[in-house]
C-alpha cells in the first residue's frame, strides 16, 4: 500500500534548521529508501511561489500564493509498506527527530492512503 | 491505545527491523536457526512490554539489546561460553564484561554487511530453490510460515519442512554465514537474484488472484530488490533485476479485464500503467547501463522499458527490441527467447522475417507442446494473408493451451480468420 506523508510546521524558531537536523533526516531517509519502503520525497518552496487553481461558484480562478493557511506544507514522502502502522512509524522517527533536534518546531504530518488498482475494478 | 492498535505497531516495527536484528544475531551467534529464534523471543518480549510501557523511542535497538542479552544468557545456560572461558584460563568475570563490551560494538556497526550476510546464506545454492525462497520470505521478509504458505498456495506444515529442511542443509554443511569469496560472487549473487526474481513471479502470475497476498508478492520481491541495490549498488545485474521488475509491475493494473481474462501488451490501456514505477525502473535500468555491460535482467529490462516508453503501441521502437532480444539469445540462448526475436522481427522488418525465425522453430523438441509457438505463427501468418494457414495454427495452440481464457482468444481469431 501506498501512503502520502505531508509535513506541516505550526511554528519553528528563526533561523535555518541545524545541521544535525539535516543530517539526522538525510541518514534515515537512506534508510528508509534501502528498506525499500521509501519511494519519493521532495521539499516543498513556500506557497508564495506556487499558485492555486480553484473552481467556485461555476468560475475558474487562479490566485498567486502565498495561500493564507494556518500551516504551510514544507515537503511529503511517499511510502510504499504493507500496513498504515508501518507509514506511521517511519512517520514518528522523522517527526522526533524534528522534535529531539530542533528545541521550539512544532508541526504536523498528515499519513494519507493512496488508493491503488486494487481499490478499483478493471475495466470489463 | 488498545492491545490490538499497539499489536500492529509492534508487527510493523517487526516488518521493518526483524531482518537486521536476526542478521545481526547471526553473525554473533554464527548460528542462523538461533537468531531466528532469540529474534522471536524479543518480539514476543516486545509484544508483552509494549502494551503496558509504550513503543520505546528506538524500537529497533530496543529488540536488537533484548535479542543480545538473550543470546549472551543462552550462551550462559549452554555453558559453552564458560568451558571456554575456563579453557583459557583467564579470569572469568573481567573476560565476560569484556566479552560483552565486544558484543555491543560488533553490533553497531556493520548492519549493511550483516543483511548483505544473511542474504547470502538464505539464498545458499546448496539449499533447493524452493527451500531459498521459504527462508528469504521468512527471514527478509518478515512473514509468517501461514503468510508464505498462502501465498505459494501449499499447506502450512510443507513451508515449515521447507524452513526448517533449509536452516539444516545449512547447519549440516556448515555453511557459515559470511559474503562469499569473490570467486564465487558470481554464482551467489545470480542465486540471490534468482530467488527474488522467482518471489516476483509468483506473484506476476497471479495477479488477478482473490487473494491479496499472491499479488503483493510482487511488492514483496521489490521491496528485496531495493534492499539488495542498496546493499550493493555497484552491481549491474542487481539494478537490472529491479529495472525489469518496477517495469513489469508497472503494467499490473492494464493486465486484466474486469472477468480477469488477461489483456495482451498492445491491447493494454497504457494510461492505467503505473507510471511512478515506470519511472523507477527507467531509472534502475540507467544505472545498470552505466555500470557496464547488461545481463540477462538488465537485457530483459531494456526490452521491458522498450514497452514503457512508447506511450501508444505503435511507437515502440521494434527494432531496438529485436536487437535485444539478439542480445539475450546470445547470453541466454532459448528458443522461447528465440519465438520472442522472432515476434519482434515481424514488428520491425515485416511478417516475412519474423516467420522466417519462427519456422526455424518448429522442430525444436523443447516447444513442442508450446502454444505460443503455432499462435506467434499463426499471427504472422494471417497478417501475411495466409488465413486457412493461419487458422490451422490457431486452432493448433487452442489444442495445446491448458489456460481456459487464452484458448477462447485463440478459437475467436482461428473463426475470424476462416469463417
Amino acid at each position: 500500500m501506498r501512503y502520502l506523508v505531508t509535513l506541516k510546521i505550526a511554528a519553528q524558531p528563526d533561523g535555518p534548521p541545524p545541521a544535525d537536523l539535516m543530517e539526522a533526516i538525510f541518514k534515515l531517509g537512506q534508510e528508509a529508501t534501502e528498506a525499500g519502503a521509501l519511494l519519493d520525497q521532495s521539499g516543498l518552496a513556500p506557497s508564495s511561489e506556487g499558485a492555486r487553481v480553484e473552481v467556485s461558484g461555476g468560475r475558474l480562478a487562479v490566485s498567486d500564493g502565498p495561500f493564507a493557511e494556518a500551516k504551510e506544507m514544507i515537503s511529503y514522502a511517499l511510502y510504499e509498506v504493507k500496513t498504515k502502522e508501518e507509514a506511521v512509524e517511519w512517520t514518528s522517527r522523522f517527526i522526533k527527530l524534528h522534535r529531539d533536534l530542533w528545541p521550539g518546531w512544532e508541526g504536523q504530518a498528515d499519513v494519507l492512503r493512496l488508493f491503488s488498482p486494487a481499490d478499483f475494478a478493471p475495466p470489463a | 491505545m488498545t492491545v490490538a492498535d499497539s499489536h500492529r505497531a509492534v508487527e510493523a516495527v517487526w516488518r521493518i527491523e526483524s531482518a537486521r536484528v536476526i542478521a545481526a544475531l547471526a553473525r554473533m551467534t554464527g548460528d542462523l536457526a538461533l537468531a531466528e529464534e532469540l529474534a522471536q523471543d524479543a518480539l514476543v518480549a516486545a509484544l508483552e512490554e509494549w502494551p503496558r510501557k509504550g513503543v520505546p523511542d528506538n524500537p529497533g535497538a530496543w529488540l536488537t539489546l533484548t535479542a543480545k542479552h538473550r543470546a549472551i544468557d543462552q550462551f550462559r545456560r549452554r555453558d559453552t561460553y564458560q568451558r571456554k572461558l575456563q579453557e583459557m584460563g583467564r579470569d572469568m568475570e573481567l573476560r565476560q564484561e569484556t566479552a560483552e563490551a565486544e558484543l555491543d560494538d560488533a553490533l553497531d556497526d556493520h548492519i549493511g554487511d550483516d543483511l548483505l550476510r544473511l542474504i547470502f546464506t538464505a539464498c545458499h545454492p546448496a539449499v533447493p530453490a524452493e527451500g531459498r525462497l521459504a527462508l528469504t520470505l521468512r527471514l527478509l521478509g518478515g512473514l509468517s510460515t501461514a503468510e508464505i504458505a498462502r501465498a505459494f498456495l501449499v499447506p502450512e506444515p510443507t513451508v515449515g519442512q521447507r524452513i526448517s529442511r533449509a536452516k539444516r542443509t545449512l547447519a549440516d554443511k556448515k555453511i557459515p554465514i559470511e559474503l562469499p569469496p569473490p570467486a564465487e560472487l558470481p554464482e551467489r549473487l545470480a542465486s540471490i537474484l534468482e530467488v527474488i526474481y522467482l518471489i516476483f513471479n509468483e506473484g506476476y502470475a497471479a495477479t488477478s488472484g482473490e487473494d491479496w497476498i499472491r499479488p503483493s508478492l510482487c511488492q514483496e520481491a521489490m521491496r528485496l530488490g531495493r534492499i539488495l541495490a542498496g546493499l550493493m549498488p555497484a552491481e549491474p545485474e542487481v539494478h537490472g533485476l529491479l529495472a525489469l521488475m518496477e517495469l513489469q509491475a508497472s503494467r499490473i493494473p492494464a493486465r486484466t479485464a474486469g472477468d480477469g481474462s488477461p489483456i495482451l501488451l498492445l491491447d493494454q490501456d497504457r494510461s492505467r500503467w503505473d507510471r511512478l514505477l515506470v519511472r523507477r525502473g527507467l531509472d534502475a535500468l540507467r544505472r545498470a547501463e552505466d555500470l557496464g555491460t547488461l545481463g540477462p535482467y538488465g537485457l530483459q529490462a531494456a526490452i521491458a522499458a522498450c514497452h514503457a516508453r512508447a506511450l501508444k503501441p505503435d511507437a515502440t521502437d521494434w527494432e531496438r527490441i529485436a536487437a535485444l532480444y539478439r542480445l539475450l539469445a546470445h547470453l541466454t540462448p532459448s528458443p522461447i527467447v528465440e519465438l520472442n526475436r522472432a515476434v519482434a522481427l515481424g514488428m520491425a522488418y515485416g511478417p516475412a522475417r519474423g516467420l522466417e525465425l519462427a519456422d526455424t522453430l518448429r522442430h525444436d523438441r523443447a516447444l513442442r507442446d508450446y502454444a505460443h509457438l503455432p499462435a506467434v505463427r499463426g499471427d504472422l501468418l494471417a497478417k501475411l494473408g495466409r488465413a486457412e494457414e493461419a487458422a490451422a495454427e490457431f486452432r493448433r495452440a487452442a489444442e495445446l493451451t491448458r489456460n481456459t481464457c487464452e484458448r477462447q482468444l485463440f478459437l475467436q481469431r482461428a473463426a475470424t480468420l476462416c469463417p
